[in-house]
C-alpha cells in the first residue's frame, strides 16, 4: 500500500496518537529481495525483518519488550495455539498459509541461537505435523496455556543472562510470505468478539487497521469498552482507535460503570449472574455450558493482599506469584531475580489480576517491577 | 435502589473536599460502599473482573460462625440453668430453650456490640487519618473476639482487649493483611495475660460464683472447663482419687463425655465449646473454598498424633485422654477452623500451609498438657505459629529460589562453554 501522510494527530504532551496516512490507490508497495528462507544467512533474514518494519512485532524476554536486533536470542518461541477469551482460532488464522509459516519458521532457523526455535501446539493438533526446523512441545488445558511465556517455561525456561525472542504465529508466516514473494503485507486474521459485537466472526485485515472498520458498525462509545486485544491484556481503544501492534482480536464489551446494590447484583446477592473463579457464588455448581455477559465493573474496590492460594491455580509457572508481586511493590531488585522475573511478562498474570479478590493492578505492577529491572541493569 | 442511589449522591458533596463534613469522609464512603458495589470499572491491565470481593469473602466467613454462634448463645443460657439445677443433665434439649437463649444473648450481645463498636471505631479513626477506605478484615475479628471470650468476662476487659489488639497487632503493623498476629488471638492473649486473676477466675458459667454464694449451685458442680479440670490432674499419680473423679467425668455419661464435647454441652468460651457447629461452619469455608482446607486437615492431623504419641507414654491422666477427645475439647477445632486459617497470618505458600497447620495442632495439645498454667494451649500454638508462618514459607521459597539459582549457573557454564 502507498499513500501520503495526511495528519499526525497528537494528545496530551504532545504524545503522538495517531499517524493518518491516506492512501493513493495505486496499491504500490516496495518490493525486498526474494531470498531462499533455508540458504539464506542472518544477515539477509535480518535486513529483510528491520527494512519491512516487520521486526517491530518481534518481542524480547527478559522485559517483556520489543526485541534488540543487535542481540541474538538463544532460542524463539511461537505459540502454536491461542488460549486467551474470544480469540482467533490459529487454524484460521494459518489456513492456507503452511507453506509461509514453514518458509518463515526456517528463516527464523538462521536468526535463533543455542536452543532454536520452539513452536507450542495443542495436544491433538496435528497441524504442525508437517512443520520442520523447529521443536514442538504440546501443551494440554484452560488459558493460559496458549501464552507463550507458559510454554517457554516449560519447554526451556529463561534464566538470568539469557535473551530469546518471541513472536506470534500470523507474523512468522507473514516474514515467509516476504522472503518467498518479496512484498510485504502485515496482514492479521482479526478475531472480533465480545458481548457487543453484532456480528462476531474472524476478519481479514491488516495491522493498525481501525476499530471501526472490524466492529459492524456498532457505536455506542459511552456504554461499551472497545479493546484492542483479549479483555484480560487489551488496551481500552475507544471507539475510533486502532488495532494495537501486538494485537489479533477485537472485544466489545458492556462497560460496568454503574453502581451495583448490595441486595440485587452486589456482595450479599445470591449472584446467579455473577461469574466467579472463586466457589463464593453459587454460580460454580451450574453447568459450564451456562453463558454469563462479563462487564468491566472491577466488582470491587481494591484492598491490601488478603486471600493466599488464589493466584497459583491460575499461573503455571514453578514460580509463586504473590512473593514474586510483593517483592516488585518492595522495590526489592535482588528478591525480583531470585523470584524469577526474568521469565515473566504481565500478560502472563492476567488471570492472577483477574481472580484477585483485592482488586490488585497486578500486571501494572510487574510492567513496573521489569521496567525497574531494566532500568537498573542499564 | 435508584432512590436510594440519588439520596447518597445528593449528600455526598458535604463529605467530600470543602464540604462541611469532609472529615466524615471514610464513614460515607464505607457505608456507599456497603449499599452499593461502585460503578468503578477497570482502567489498566484486565477489562473483566471475577465477581469476588474481600466484602463478599468475609460475609460468608461470617456466615460460617453463625452456627457456633448460635450454639453458644443458647448453651451459656443452657449451662446456666444446669448450674442452678433447673433443668436435669439427661434431657438436655427440650427444657426451657427460649429461656436458654434470652439468657444466652443477654451476655452475648453486649459482647459483640462492645467488639464491634470499639474495632470499628478504632478502624475508623485509622483510615481517617491515613486517607484510605475502611478494609474489611475487622468485619469477622469482631465476630471472633466475643466467641472465644468466657461469658462473664467484664465489658471493660473486652473493650480493652480489642483496642489493644485492633491498635498493637495490626494498625501500627500497617492495617489489614499487613498484621503478624491474628487479631482476634491477640485480644484473647491479652486478656489471659493482663488480667490472668480474673480470667482463670470462676466467669466461664453465666453468675457461677454468686449461685455459689446464695447456696444455688448444684453439688459438685465446680464452673470449670473440660481444660481446667485436666489440668488439675497433672502432677498427681493416676490412682489419686482427685484424678479418678476428674476422668470420671470425660467417661460415657460423665458431663464432658466425647458426645457433650462433640455436641458442646459443656462449659466453655461462648463459641468454642461445640465442634459440630463449628464442623459445619468449616464445611461452608471448605466448600466455598475461602478457608484452607490444607490448613484445617493439617493441624486436625498434628492435634491427633500429638494426642496418639502422648496415649503411648501414658505417663499421667491428661496423656491417657483419646486423640479424639483431646480434638472436640476446648479451643481447638474453633482455633483450628477460623484462627489457624486467617489467611494473612497463615503460611501463605501451598507446601508451607500444610507444615504451618500440623505443627500448630501438634503445639496445641502438646502446650496443653505439658503447661497446665496454659490450658488453652490452642491460642498461644496459633500465635506462635503465625509468627513462625514468614520463617516456613521463607524455607518454602527458597527451595524455588535455589532450584532457578543452579539452572542459571548451568545455562552460564554452557554458554561460556559454546
Amino acid at each position: 500500500m502507498s499513500g501520503s501522510v495526511k495528519s499526525i494527530v497528537r494528545g496530551e504532551k504532545r504524545k503522538i496518537l495517531a499517524v493518518l496516512i491516506e492512501a493513493d490507490q495505486q496499491g504500490g508497495a516496495e518490493s525486498f529481495p526474494v531470498v531462499d528462507p533455508k540458504t539464506a544467512d542472518r544477515t539477509a533474514v535480518l535486513g529483510a525483518m528491520l527494512n519491512s518494519g516487520l521486526f517491530a512485532f518481534v518481542q524480547q524476554r527478559p522485559f517483556a519488550i520489543g526485541a534488540d536486533p543487535a542481540i541474538q536470542p538463544r532460542s524463539i518461541h511461537i505459540s502454536g495455539f491461542n488460549s486467551a477469551p474470544l480469540a482467533p482460532d490459529m487454524s484460521v488464522v494459518l489456513d492456507g498459509r503452511m507453506a509461509d509459516f514453514q518458509a518463515g519458521i526456517h528463516a527464523l532457523g538462521q536468526l535463533a541461537g543455542t536452543h532454536g526455535v520452539h513452536i507450542g501446539v495443542r495436544s491433538g493438533d496435528d497441524s504442525f505435523d508437517g512443520i520442520d526446523g523447529a521443536v514442538k512441545t504440546s501443551f494440554e488445558g484452560p488459558h493460559p496455556t496458549g501464552n507463550v511465556g507458559v510454554q517457554i517455561h516449560h519447554a526451556a525456561p529463561l534464566s538470568k543472562g539469557e535473551t530469546l525472542w518471541t513472536m506470534h504465529a500470523e507474523d512468522v508466516a507473514n516474514l515467509g510470505t516476504l522472503l518467498t514473494q518479496g512484498s510485504y503485507q502485515p496482514i492479521r486474521v482479526v478475531g472480533a468478539g465480545g458481548s457487543e459485537h453484532p456480528s462476531p466472526q474472524h476478519m481479514r485485515t491488516l495491522a493498525g487497521s481501525a476499530l471501526s472498520t472490524l466492529v459492524a458498525g456498532h457505536s455506542d462509545a459511552e456504554n461499551t469498552r472497545y479493546i484492542s486485544g483479549d479483555p484480560l491484556t487489551g488496551t481500552d481503544a475507544g471507539a475510533a482507535g486502532y488495532l494495537g501492534s501486538l494485537h489479533h482480536q477485537v472485544c466489545l464489551l458492556p462497560e460496568g460503570n454503574h453502581p451495583k446494590f448490595l441486595l440485587t447484583d452486589g456482595w450479599l446477592s445470591p449472584g446467579l449472574k455473577m461469574f466467579s473463579l472463586s466457589r463464593s457464588y453459587p454460580t460454580w455448581l451450574m453447568p459450564k455450558s451456562k453463558e454469563f455477559t462479563m462487564d468491566t465493573n472491577s466488582n470491587g474496590e481494591e484492598r491490601a493482599f488478603v486471600v493466599t492460594g488464589q493466584y497459583e491455580p491460575v499461573f503455571p509457572f514453578d514460580i509463586y506469584p504473590v512473593q514474586l508481586i510483593k517483592s516488585i511493590m518492595a522495590n526489592d531488585i535482588d528478591g525480583m531475580e531470585k523470584l524469577g522475573i526474568y521469565e515473566v511478562a504481565p500478560e502472563d498474570f492476567a488471570l492472577c489480576e483477574y481472580a484477585c479478590t483485592s482488586k490488585i493492578a497486578v500486571q501494572k505492577v510487574v510492567r513496573d517491577g521489569l521496567d525497574m529491572l531494566k532500568k537498573e541493569l542499564g | 435502589m435508584k432512590a436510594l442511589h440519588n439520596i447518597l449522591d445528593s449528600i455526598r458533596p458535604h463529605f467530600e473536599e470543602g464540604g462541611k463534613l469532609s472529615k466524615f469522609w471514610v464513614v460515607f464512603d464505607s457505608l456507599e460502599t456497603f449499599a452499593f458495589t461502585p460503578g468503578h470499572t477497570n482502567k489498566h491491565g484486565v477489562h473483566i473482573r471475577d465477581g469476588v470481593d474481600l466484602k463478599r469473602t468475609m460475609f460468608l466467613v461470617i456466615l460460617a460462625l453463625v452456627p457456633a454462634l448460635l450454639f453458644g448463645t443458647w448453651n451459656q443460657g443452657h449451662q446456666y440453668l444446669l448450674s442452678i439445677g433447673k433443668i436435669s443433665v439427661s434431657d438436655p434439649w427440650n427444657a426451657m430453650i427460649w429461656d436458654k437463649l434470652l439468657i444466652g444473648a443477654w451476655k452475648v450481645l453486649p459482647l459483640v456490640v462492645v467488639s464491634y463498636g470499639v474495632g470499628l471505631g478504632i478502624e475508623f479513626l485509622f483510615a481517617g487519618i491515613r486517607n484510605h477506605s475502611i478494609n474489611e478484615g475487622f468485619l469477622v475479628s469482631g465476630m471472633l473476639i466475643p466467641l472465644v471470650m468466657p461469658i462473664d468476662v467484664p465489658l471493660w476487659m473486652v473493650a480493652i482487649a480489642v483496642a489493644f489488639a485492633v491498635i498493637i497487632a495490626k494498625e501500627v503493623f500497617g492495617g489489614t493483611g499487613m498484621n503478624i498476629l491474628n487479631v482476634a488471638l491477640t485480644a484473647r492473649a491479652f486478656l489471659f495475660f493482663a488480667y490472668p486473676k480474673q480470667l482463670s477466675g470462676e466467669i466461664w458459667i453465666h453468675e457461677v460464683a454468686a449461685s455459689k454464694a446464695d447456696g444455688l449451685l448444684v453439688d459438685g458442680y465446680t464452673g470449670a472447663t473440660a481444660l481446667g479440670e485436666l489440668a488439675s490432674t497433672v502432677g498427681k499419680p493416676l490412682e489419686d482419687a482427685g484424678v479418678t473423679v476428674v476422668m470420671g467425668m470425660f467417661e460415657p455419661g460423665g458431663m464432658f463425655s466425647l458426645s457433650n464435647s462433640f455436641l458442646g454441652l459443656i462449659p466453655g468460651s461462648i463459641g468454642e465449646t461445640s465442634a459440630l457447629a463449628i464442623l459445619i461452619g468449616a464445611a461452608l469455608l471448605i466448600w466455598t473454598g475461602i478457608g484452607s482446607w490444607k490448613v484445617m486437615s493439617s493441624f486436625l492431623a498434628g492435634g491427633l498424633v500429638m494426642a496418639f504419641l502422648f496415649n503411648l507414654m501414658g505417663l499421667n491422666a491428661y496423656m491417657t485422654l483419646p486423640p479424639i477427645h483431646q480434638v472436640v475439647m476446648g479451643g481447638f477445632m474453633f482455633g483450628m477452623v477460623f484462627m489457624a486459617t486467617d489467611p494473612v497470618t497463615a503460611a501463605q505458600t501451598e507446601r508451607g500451609k500444610w507444615i504451618y497447620g500440623f505443627l500448630g495442632g501438634l503445639l496445641s495439645i502438646m502446650i496443653r498438657v505439658f503447661n497446665p498454667a496454659y490450658p488453652e494451649g490452642v491460642m498461644m500454638a496459633i500465635l506462635f505459629m503465625n509468627v513462625m508462618a514468614p520463617l516456613i514459607d521463607h524455607y518454602v521459597i527458597q527451595a524455588n529460589v535455589s532450584k532457578r539459582e543452579k539452572r542459571a549457573t548451568l545455562a552460564a557454564e554452557q554458554r561460556a562453554t559454546a
